[in-house]
C-alpha cells in the first residue's frame, strides 16, 4: 500500500550504531521454510523481542537485517547467518537469547558476535552439507561418489525463475565423505511411538559434501542430480539435507567459523 | 472413562507426509509449528475426553488468519477436558500424492489423522468451500454421507455464516451450528464427553439426538423435507419429538468476557492478512439489505474501550505483528472509536506498530480518525464501499451514502496526503438497470477530479472493484432473483466503456471485477435445498476443488452437474438462482431462526422495491426486526464508562551491552 510521501515521515529512522552477527539453525519440520518464510519469521521475532533494530529510511521502513545465502526450501541447516543493525548497542548474548525465545521452535539461535573486520559475505566461500539417504546402502553411495570424484566436470540443469541454468557440480565440489551413522546431530529423532516402527528403515547412507560458493549456488539437490548423472543413483525416498557449516575454506578443505573466536554461543 | 475406540495413542502421519513435502508447492503450509500454535502431547491426547479438529476448508494462506478458527482453537484448548488442532485444505498436488501413498487428511499441529478426532468442526466463510469439505472427509476416510457413519467416526459439525442455510451440505455434515461459536463449542464438548463416559450409550443416533437438543445445533438428519408438485418445499418436519421444530442461533452477549484470540497465530508462510486482529464489536444494524453478515449477527455488541486496549496490547506482545486491525463489520461505527484510535495511536507513537480499520463507511469516516490511524507514517489507500453506483439503487439496498459526501470525504483525504481511493460496488442488484452501473464511472471520474483539485497533483488513483451480487438467506433479498452472469458481464462492459470514455480522467481509474459465473454458483449453494447436495457431490467427483479460486473453478462442470442432478427432479440451476420467490414459498432455511421476523424481512423487501430506506436502531427507536425479543438480547453500545488503560511501552527488550555508554 502506498504511504505518505518523503518529507512527511512521522518517524525518521535512528542511525545504526552497532551490528551483530547471528548464527542460527533451521531444524525439524521448519526445514520446509523458504528463505522468505525465514526472513518473515525473524523480522517478527525481532519486533516481538523488542530488539532495537535499525530501520531503513523512507515510507516503507524495513528492518536492517542482512542475509547470507539461505539454505533452500526443504533443507535443514545448522549454519545460517544473519547480520542485524541496531540503534542501541547490545550484549550479543542477550540478543541471542531474546531472539531465540521469540522465534518458533526449529528456528534456533546458536551464536552471536559483534560485527568486526571484513563483511560477513567475505568470510564465507563454501558450505558443508550432510545428505542423508534413507533406504540406500552406503556401498552404493560410495561407488556413486567415487564416480563423481573421478570426473572432471559433471553438469546438471536446474530450472530457475530466470530460465534453465547449467551448473557444474564437480567444479564446485571440494571434499566428500560417505558414512553410515544413522542418527546425526542436525535431525532430532522423530517423536512419538512411530519411531519404533521405523527401525526397519534404518538402512541409511550419509554423505558429507563441501561445496565452494558459486553462482548459482550448488545445492544438495544438484549434488544428488550429479550422482544420478554419473552413476544412475536414484534414492528410494527423498533425501534429507542439512547444512552443517559455512565459512572460509582452508587448504585442508575445512571451514573457518565466520563468527570467529569472539562469538558467544546460545544455550539451546 | 472413554470407550475403547479411540483411547489408543494416534501416531503422527508426519513421517509419511515428510517424504511427500519436497514434491509440493509451498510445503511450509503443511508443517504447522507457528508461534502460539498448540500441539497436545500424547499424554494429553490420551487424557482428554473430547478432541476437536478445526478444519478451514480453504487454503492455509486464507484460513490461517481466520478469527473464528483462532478463537475456537483457544477456547477449546483452554478446557481441561478437550483439545483442538487445526487443519486446512490441501492443494491438488499434495492431494494426489496423499492418495498415491495412502496418507490420510491430517491436522497441522499434531499431524494426527482427522479420522482420529471426536469432532471435526468445519468453518464455512463461503459456500464455495463445500467441495473442499468432501476432499477432506474422503482423504480422512470418513464416509462422505452422514448416514453411513457410525460410532468410530467423528461428528462433523459445520459453522460460520454459510451454516445459516446448510441444506446443500445436509447429507455430508452431522450438525450445523447457528450463530456465535464461543459457548456452543463448550456445550457440544459436554454432550460428547457425557455420551462417551456412558460408554457411547444409544450409539451415534443417541448422540445426534442429544446434540439436536442443544441450543444452536441443527441436525439435518432429524428433519424430513418434502416437496410439492411445483418443485418448492412442502414441509420441513422433525422426525422425533425430542428435537425442536425451529433451531435458534446462539449469541455471545458480553464480548468483554471473551477476549479471544489472546495469542494470535503467527504464520511463517505468507498469508492474506499479515496482522493481528481485535474484534471491536460484533453485529451491525446499518441494515444494508444485501448484507447477510449484518442481518444474522444482530444486535450490535461492542467491546469496551478497556477490553479493546488490553486485547491490542496482548496481541502485539504475543505476536510481534506490526499492524493491528480493529475488526468489525463497520469499524468506524463503534461508539467510542475516536477514543480508541487516539488512545492507541498515542500508545504506539514512535514505534513501528500501525493500526488499520479494515471496514469503514464513508458516512462514519472523518479525517481526524484517518489521521490517527495513519499517525505512524502509513497511509495505505482509503477504501470505501458505496456498493451502488446510483442514488436510486443505494436507496434500494439501504446503503445511504450520498455521492457528495463521498466526494467531500475523499477531497479532504487527498488534501491530507492520501493518493489512492478504492471503491467497492456490486452489480446485479435487485431492480438494477444498466444506468445504475454505468453511473459508477461518473463517481470514479469525480473522485479523480476532486483528488487532483485537492492535492494539486495529477497522479491520484481510484480503483473500482465490482463483485456480482448474490442473494443470501436471512436477508430481505432472500426472495430476489439473482442476475444472470450474461447480464452482469454486459453491464460491466458498458461500465468499462464509460470509464474509458473520458481518457484524461479514466486513465487514473483502475477497474477490478469478478466474472459473474462463480457468483451464480455461489447463489445456487447459498439458497439451495437438500437436492443441491447431489450437485456438490457430482462436481467434486468430477474433480471440483477450490471453487473460490478462479484457476480451479469450472462453470461448465457445475452447469453439467446441475443438469444431471436437478433437472430429473423438475428443478434447475435457474430455478434456484434467477427465479424470484413468492411470499408464501417455504424457503429451505425457514426452520433456522436468525431472530429476524419473516414478516419484517418481507416488508423490508417491499420497501426496497419501493426505494424506501430504513434507519439504524442504534440511533433511532427499535423498528422491530425481531432479533432482540426472540433471542433475549439487547443492543450493547457505549459509552462503556471504561478507559484505554495507559500501558507501559512494549517491553524494553534485551538488556543493553554491558559496556555500552548509554546503557
Ligand atoms: S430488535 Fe430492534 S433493537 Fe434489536 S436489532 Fe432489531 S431493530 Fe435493533
Amino acid at each position: 500500500m502506498a504511504r505518505v510521501k518523503p518529507g512527511e515521515a512521522a518517524n525518521p529512522a535512528p542511525p545504526t550504531v552497532q551490528r551483530i552477527r547471528v548464527r542460527f539453525a533451521k531444524r525439524g519440520r521448519l526445514r520446509f521454510l523458504s528463505h522468505r518464510d525465514v526472513a518473515r519469521s525473524v523480522e517478527r521475532a525481532v519486533r516481538r523481542a523488542a530488539i532495537p533494530v535499525a530501520h531503513s529510511h523512507g515510507f516503507s521502513p524495513h528492518p536492517r537485517l542482512s542475509w547470507i545465502g539461505a539454505a533452500p526450501t526443504g533443507s535443514a541447516s545448522e549454519a545460517e547467518y544473519l547480520e542485524i543493525g541496531l540503534t542501541r548497542p547490545l550484549d550479543p548474548a542477550a540478543l541471542a537469547s531474546a531472539l531465540d525465545a521469540a522465534l518458533p521452535d526449529g528456528l534456533d539461535v546458536l551464536a552471536a558476535v559483534v560485527a568486526a573486520g571484513p563483511p560477513l559475505a567475505d568470510l564465507i566461500d563454501a558450505s558443508e552439507w550432510r545428505i542423508e539417504l534413507r533406504g540406500l546402502q552406503p556401498g552404493e553411495l560410495r561407488r556413486a561418489v567415487a564416480a563423481l570424484e573421478a570426473a572432471d566436470s559433471v553438469v546438471v540443469e536446474r530450472v530457475t525463475p530466470s530460465g534453465r541454468r547449467q551448473i557444474d557440480v564437480r567444479k564446485a565440489l571440494v571434499r566428500t565423505e560417505v558414512h553410515h551413522r544413522p542418527e546425526g546431530p542436525g535431525e532430532p529423532p522423530p517423536t512419538g511411538p512411530a519411531s519404533s516402527s521405523r527401525v526397519e528403515a534404518t538402512v541409511c547412507a550419509i554423505m558429507t559434501a563441501v561445496v565452494r560458493q558459486t553462482t548459482p549456488a550448488v545445492r544438495p539437490d544438484d549434488v544428488l542430480g550429479a550422482l544420478d548423472v554419473v552413476a544412475g543413483l536414484t534414492p528410494p525416498v527423498p533425501a534429507k539435507a542439512t547444512r552443517m557449516a559455512q565459512g572460509l575454506l582452508d587448504d585442508r578443505g575445512r571451514l573457518a567459523d565466520p563468527l570467529g573466536p569472539g562469538r558467544v554461543t546460545n544455550r539451546v | 472413562m472413554t470407550g475403547e475406540l479411540s483411547t489408543r495413542t494416534t501416531p503422527s502421519v508426519f513421517p509419511a507426509l515428510e517424504a511427500l513435502l519436497p514434491r509440493v508447492a509451498k510445503p511450509v503450509q503443511y508443517v504447522g509449528g507457528e508461534l502460539n500454535a498448540q500441539r497436545a502431547d500424547d499424554a494429553t491426547w490420551d487424557a482428554v475426553a473430547v478432541r476437536w479438529a478445526l478444519l478451514y476448508p480453504d487454503a492455509y494462506e486464507v484460513g490461517l488468519p481466520n478469527q473464528g478458527v483462532q478463537i475456537l482453537y483457544e477456547v477449546l484448548n483452554e478446557r481441561a477436558d478437550a483439545l483442538a488442532e487445526r487443519a486446512y485444505a490441501v492443494w491438488p498436488d499434495l492431494e494426489a500424492l496423499m492418495r498415491e501413498h495412502a496418507v490420510p487428511a491430517f491436522t497441522v499441529d499434531g499431524h494426527r489423522p482427522l479420522g482420529a478426532f471426536d469432532v471435526v468442526g468445519v468453518s464455512f466463510a463461503t459456500e464455495l468451500g463445500y467441495t473442499n469439505l468432501l476432499t477432506a472427509l474422503d482423504l480422512a476416510g470418513i464416509p462422505l454421507h452422514a448416514v453411513d457413519r457410525d460410532e468410530r467416526h467423528p461428528v462433523v459439525v459445520g459453522g460460520g455464516h454459510a451454516a445459516f442455510n446448510p441444506e446443500p451440505i445436509a447429507d455430508f455434515i452431522d450438525v450445523a451450528v447457528l450463530g456465535d461459536g464461543e459457548e456452543v463449542v463448550g456445550d457440544i464438548t459436554d454432550v460428547v464427553a457425557a455420551w462417551k463416559a456412558e460408554g457411547r450409550s444409544g450409539g451415534r443416533g443417541e448422540l445426534l439426538v442429544r446434540l439436536a437438543a442443544t441450543p444452536g445445533c441443527y441436525v439435518p438428519s432429524l428433519y424430513r423435507v418434502s416437496y410439492g408438485v411445483d418443485g418448492a418445499i412442502a414441509e420441513v418436519a422433525p422426525t422425533t419429538p425430542r428435537v425442536p421444530r425451529t433451531v435458534q442461533k446462539r449469541t455471545t452477549v458480553d464480548l468483554d468476557t471473551w477476549p479471544y484470540p489472546k495469542k494470535p497465530l503467527v504464520p511463517m508462510a505468507e498469508t492474506v492478512h499479515e496482522r493481528a486482529s481485535v474484534e471491536i464489536f460484533r453485529g451491525c444494524t446499518r441494515g444494508c439489505r444485501f448484507c447477510q453478515a449484518g442481518m444474522i449477527t444482530r444486535p450490535v455488541r461492542e467491546r469496551s474501550l478497556q477490553g479493546i486496549g488490553e486485547m491490542v496490547d496482548t496481541a502485539v506482545r504475543a505476536s510481534g505483528f506490526d499492524e493491528v486491525g480493529l475488526l468489525s463489520l463497520s469499524s468506524a461505527d463503534h461508539s467510542e472509536i475516536a477514543q480508541i484510535t487516539k488512545g492507541l495511536a498515542d500508545r504506539y507513537h514512535g514505534t513501528n506498530v500501525a493500526l488499520s480499520l479494515p471496514s469503514t463507511r464513508v458516512d462514519a469516516f472523518n479525517i481526524d480518525l484517518a489521521n490517527e490511524i495513519s499517525r505512524n507514517g502509513r497511509r495505505s489507500g482509503l477504501t470505501f464501499a458505496p456498493e451502488g453506483g446510483s442514488e436510486r439503487i443505494r436507496r434500494v439496498i439501504n446503503k445511504m451514502v450520498s455521492e457528495d459526501d463521498l466526494i467531500r470525504t475523499v477531497s479532504e483525504a487527498f488534501a491530507q496526503g492520501w493518493r489512492q481511493v478504492k471503491l467497492y460496488f456490486m452489480c446485479g442488484l435487485p431492480t438494477e438497470e444498466d444506468d445504475d452501473v454505468v453511473q459508477i464511472a461518473g463517481m470514479a471520474h469525480r473522485v479523480i477530479q476532486a483528488g487532483r483539485a485537492a492535492s494539486g497533483r495529477n497522479d491520484v488513483r481510484c480503483t473500482i472493484s465490482i463483485g456480482g451480487f448474490v442473494p443470501k438467506p436471512h436477508t430481505p433479498f432472500q426472495w430476489a432473483a439473482q442476475a444472470h452472469p450474461d447480464v452482469i458481464d454486459a453491464r460491466l462492459r458498458k461500465l468499462r466503456e464509460a470509464v474509458n470514455a473520458n481518457r484524461k480522467v479514466g486513465r487514473n481509474v483502475g477497474m477490478r471485477y469478478h466474472e459473474g459465473q462463480p457468483s451464480l454458483v455461489e447463489g445456487l449453494l447459498a439458497r439451495g435445498d437438500r437436492r443441491v447436495g447431489a450437485v456438490v457431490e457430482r462436481v467434486w467427483r468430477e474433480g471440483g476443488r477450490f471453487d473460490g479460486w478462479s484457476e480451479h473453478f469450472s462453470y461448465g462442470r457445475w452447469v453439467a452437474a446441475c443438469a444431471a442432478e436437478l433437472e430429473p427432479q423438475g428443478v434447475s440451476l435457474e430455478w434456484f438462482t434467477t427465479r424470484e420467490r413468492g411470499r408464501d414459498e417455504v424457503l429451505p432455511w425457514d426452520h433456522l431462526d436468525s431472530g429476524l421476523e419473516r414478516d419484517w424481512l418481507w416488508d423490508d423487501w417491499q420497501d426496497a422495491l419501493d426505494g424506501r430506506e430504513q434507519d439504524d436502531c442504534r440511533w433511532t427507536p427499535c423498528f422491530d426486526c425481531g432479533v432482540c425479543p426472540s433471542m433475549g438480547t439487547d443492543i450493547e453500545v457505549g459509552p462503556s464508562g471504561t478507559t484505554l488503560l495507559p500501558i507501559t511501552p512494549i517491553n524494553t527488550g534485551p538488556r543493553p551491552h554491558a559496556d555500552a555508554g548509554d546503557g
